[in-house]
């Protein structure tokens, strides 16, 4: 961790309007320069996939904000005799702090990839591993590698080797079309889900990362939560609610499911935990007022939820049977969408104030919040597995002929700093970033 | 026994406000409330219920209309009464203009002999997906409940939207406030 020096700066940001002031994070962090080299082979057909792996690592380690990969032209060693052995002082020449060097070569019909990581100033391997597997795993392995380079440096978790899922937008904004959509945390293999014909909305990963969970208008009389499986294509619906069931999540276990519902003599939504191998549900909330958008502390033994019981839109903390509830949040404006951190000190949420939304973060104890990203709306923020990064969705404002309002995703550091647009086809909103894979 | 005479009363104090009031600040796919008729509902008679469940309700544009407007229809619901009632933001509570085009709703399900209808349940966009699902359906509950309120027969099916189908584009007050509505679809 001593390599990264954080500056923070405090953004102030006036509102004439109401006279209100809302404070922004904003984290700054120096790069640390990094030689990520191509990955040698002296088998002509696995030339390429030892560079395309190099290049999965060196974007995967820029895009953290943490890492300034050195252009390859400035390189001086050459990855065969790097391969050998590094001459460290051609790597001090370009000022390069940590050194990536690989390996690959074919074994049967497979592929064997090793890689070191090195420390120039000290002169020292860090790291070195070796992995085997099919050819057309190599985008994998330079997530898994990228990973071990990451937790090696900073001494936190990795999170590339991770997946998004997230609902890809097109149309009108009267009659927009919604499709569940998946993709590699850096974009790559991008695919539908479903075909658009019926509205999908929040969809969010089982800890596996193998199903998930989301909310459907496919029975357009009633919408509901249904759990989809990545592998096998089939949905299930959850539960048997005669009202309209939404806002789901599972339970760090994979076990349970929590969600909202709104009984249709009611017309009121409480949160509810289904246990998906009994079926059983119970009823978490028991107010007059709007119970929605629940989340599991990563421990289990825990809610977070949004709740307008108290005449405005706050964030709410209570155990599995629906005692001990308590109030959180604490500033003015409206909470919403509360998400606890992976590890289990942070809740992340959305805020509205002042004709603005917020994504922010505070202590589970409602202290220290923080807002990391503004903007005319952000929603929905997801954490990524290792609680370092956040994802969320922008949307534009619309005009009276219908031109702007467009959605998309962006990630960002806890701290506030490196925020980025996630390129997707179409609009994107409603991110949920999958634990790591492996 | 009760419902009925209070059924009369809304008949007549419907007949009071449709001689007075065209209802409707219509966008292009339906009308809602924006009457300021004052109602008394004091003048009511139930005596005259029978009469006027047979009288044509037209409203001033059903003239021209009706020709081609299936009586009973959705389209006949829009043009001649109103498909959809407005709220204030973040709330579920109706008005007295909501209430008095449910009246008007409630008085044409009966005349058409109405069996079912779906009220839909609509937010603006300020707010988050699933916080407005849970305020549209409570839009559309409070809807359902009023009109149940006025022994209204059809079976009522309440569906929310949240922001996800909004009848107006714009991020302004004068769209958010025609995005904030429920609509009473004829199933």
């Amino acid at each position: 961790m001593k390599q990264f020096i954080f500056f923070f700066f405090l953004l102030l940001i006036g509102f004439k309007a109401l006279s209100l002031e809302v404070t922004l994070t904003q984290g700054s962090i120096k790069p640390t320069p990094i030689a990520v080299t191509d990955f040698f082979s002296n088998e002509k057909n696995i030339v390429k996939v030892g560079k395309n792996i190099s290049m999965v690592i060196s974007d995967n380690l820029e895009r953290s904000g943490l890492f300034l990969p050195l252009d390859n032209k400035a390189f001086i060693q050459d990855t065969e005799s790097l391969a050998k052995q590094p001459r460290f002082e051609d790597w001090k020449v370009i000022k390069a702090q940590h050194l990536i060097a690989g390996k690959i070569f074919k074994k049967e019909n497979k592929i064997s990839v090793e890689f070191r990581l090195y420390d120039v100033f000290s002169q020292k391997q860090l790291i070195g591993k070796k992995y085997e597997t099919s050819e057309k795993n190599w985008r994998r392995v330079a997530h898994i590698i990228s990973d071990a380079i990451f937790e090696r440096i900073t001494g936190e978790g990795g999170y590339f080797d991770t997946r998004i899922v997230y609902v890809a937008e097109t149309g009108s904004k009267v009659n927009k079309q919604k499709r569940l959509a998946i993709m590699d945390q850096d974009q790559a293999n991008h695919r539908f889900l479903t075909d658009g014909s019926y509205l999908v909305l929040t969809p969010r990963f089982s800890p596996n990362s193998q199903k998930i969970t989301y909310m459907s208008y496919v029975n357009r009389k009633k919408p509901r939560v249904f759990i989809f499986d990545i592998e096998t294509g089939q949905q299930e619906i959850v539960g048997e609610f005669p009202g309209m069931t939404f806002a789901p999540r599972f339970s760090p276990d994979g076990n349970k499911i929590v969600l909202s519902y709104s009984d249709p003599e009611v017309g009121n939504s409480e949160i509810y935990i289904l246990d998906l191998a009994t079926r059983v549900s119970r009823r978490i909330t028991n107010s007059s007022a709007i119970d929605v958008s629940a989340s599991f502390a990563p421990d289990g033994k825990q809610i977070v939820f949004n709740s307008d019981r108290s005449g405005r839109r706050h964030l709410y903390i209570a155990s599995l049977d629906g005692k001990n509830v308590k109030r959180i949040s604490r500033e003015s404006g409206s909470y919403y969408t509360p998400v606890w951190s992976p590890r289990g000190d942070m809740i992340a949420f959305t805020k509205q104030q002042g004709g603005q939304f917020y994504i922010g973060v505070m202590e589970t104890n409602g202290l220290n919040e923080r807002m990391i990203a503004k903007s005319f709306h952000v929603e929905g923020p997801t954490w990524s597995p290792n609680g370092r990064y956040l994802m969320y969705f922008k949307e534009e404002r619309t005009a009276e002929d219908g031109s702007g309002g467009e959605s998309s995703l962006y990630s960002i550091d806890l701290t506030g700093y490196n925020e980025r647009k996630i390129i997707t086809p179409l609009g994107g909103s409603d991110p949920a970033w999958s634990p790591l894979m492996h | 026994m009760f419902y009925k005479i209070l059924l009369s009363v809304f008949m007549v104090a419907f007949i009071a406000a449709c001689s007075t009031t065209p209802k409707g600040t219509a966008d292009s796919s339906g009308s809602g409330s924006s009457g300021t008729s004052s109602i008394d509902p004091s003048s009511g008679d139930a005596a005259i219920l029978d009469d006027l469940i047979n009288t044509p309700l037209g409203g001033p544009s059903s003239a021209s209309a009706s020709a081609s407007i299936k009586p009973g229809s959705q389209e006949d619901l829009i043009v001649n009464v109103g498909d959809r009632v407005f709220f204030a933001y973040d709330s579920a509570e109706l008005d007295a203009d909501a209430q008095e085009l449910l009246l008007y709703q409630a008085t044409w399900f009966k005349e058409h002999d109405i069996q079912s209808i779906t009220i839909e349940g609509h937010c603006d966009e300020r707010g988050t997906r699933e916080y407005n699902l849970a305020l549209g359906e409570k839009r559309a509950q409070a809807v359902k409940n009023y009109l149940n309120g006025l022994a209204v027969f059809p079976v009522i099916n309440t569906l929310s939207y949240g922001k996800e189908r909004p009848a107006v584009v714009g991020s302004n007050e004068g769209a958010w406030s025609q995005n904030r509505r429920s609509v009473t679809k004829v199933n």
